[in-house]
């Protein structure tokens, strides 16, 4: 016999709105967005609680629901001003650029990090950590956050964004050296607090 | 051939997101046996996927 699927309560999901609330953040970058999605996802499953099968974790279950808003809105956005009109992506090819000498060496050493655990456990790391990431330009922080945050495959990145595989690879690149650099200069590189 | 610290980060990236051909895997691993920035560069990349997911998942 099937067990009665025991839904989910009204408090159990409100619990989980900070952690939405900084899922959409990451991945919309504008607070407002990020209220609304996360507003309509909130509603979408008070109004399908009993549909919960508590299978899943809650938190999975909203985060799918978070999710499909999230592309949503990414949708309507891009019908309202398409990213790739914000030319904002060349600096940060020139930031590849820098980084490596003509015959592809690193023109800098790369810095020990030290234990990295003991950075995670500093508040001050994740405000360095959140302005970083606030700095990588609008379309390719939009695929590094659909990759790492929404933990997409890149074939559903590539579709979603009609750019080529290549294309995604190349951006998820740049996105990770331009984060590493940000974290190493702002966090790693300057001395202990 | 082993490739420059330019093309090895790049096959540390996507390491991330496909999985490497063996010839690819071949030559990641004959440059990071050589060159310490890469392998130094490779734990960096480990921490920013852990670092963003315990952003993410953070009470």
């Amino acid at each position: 016999m099937e067990p009665t699927p025991p839904g989910a309560s009204y408090a159990a999901i409100e619990r989980e709105r900070g952690y939405l609330l900084r899922y959409a953040q990451l991945q919309l970058r504008d607070s407002v967005q990020a209220e609304d999605a996360v507003q309509e996802t909130l509603l979408a499953a008070v109004e399908g609680a009993a549909r919960f099968s508590g299978r899943s974790a809650l938190r999975t279950w909203l985060t799918g629901i978070l999710k499909h808003k999230i592309i949503d809105q990414f949708r309507r956005n891009g019908r309202e001003q398409p990213l790739a009109a914000a030319g904002d992506e060349r600096p940060e090819a020139d930031i590849v650029d820098a980084l490596f000498a003509g015959d592809g060496h690193w023109r800098e050493f790369q810095s020990e990090w030290g234990d990295p655990a003991t950075a995670l456990e500093n508040s001050r790391f994740w405000t360095a950590f959140e302005l970083c990431a606030q700095r990588l330009p609008a379309r390719t922080a939009r695929v590094f956050m659909m990759r790492e945050v929404m933990e997409m495959p890149t074939e559903e990145i590539c579709q979603e964004l009609n750019i080529t595989a290549t294309n995604c690879w190349v951006m998820l690149h740049r996105a990770r050296l331009t984060l590493r650099e940000c974290l190493d200069t702002t966090w790693f590189a300057t001395p202990r607090r | 051939m082993i490739p420059s610290c330019r093309t090895a980060s790049e096959l540390l990236s996507q390491g991330q997101d496909r999985p490497l051909t063996l010839p690819e895997q071949f030559r990641l691993r004959t440059h990071l046996l050589i060159c310490k920035r890469c392998r130094r560069f490779s734990r960096h990349l480990d921490f920013l996927r852990m670092a963003i997911r315990r952003y993410r998942d953070r009470e």
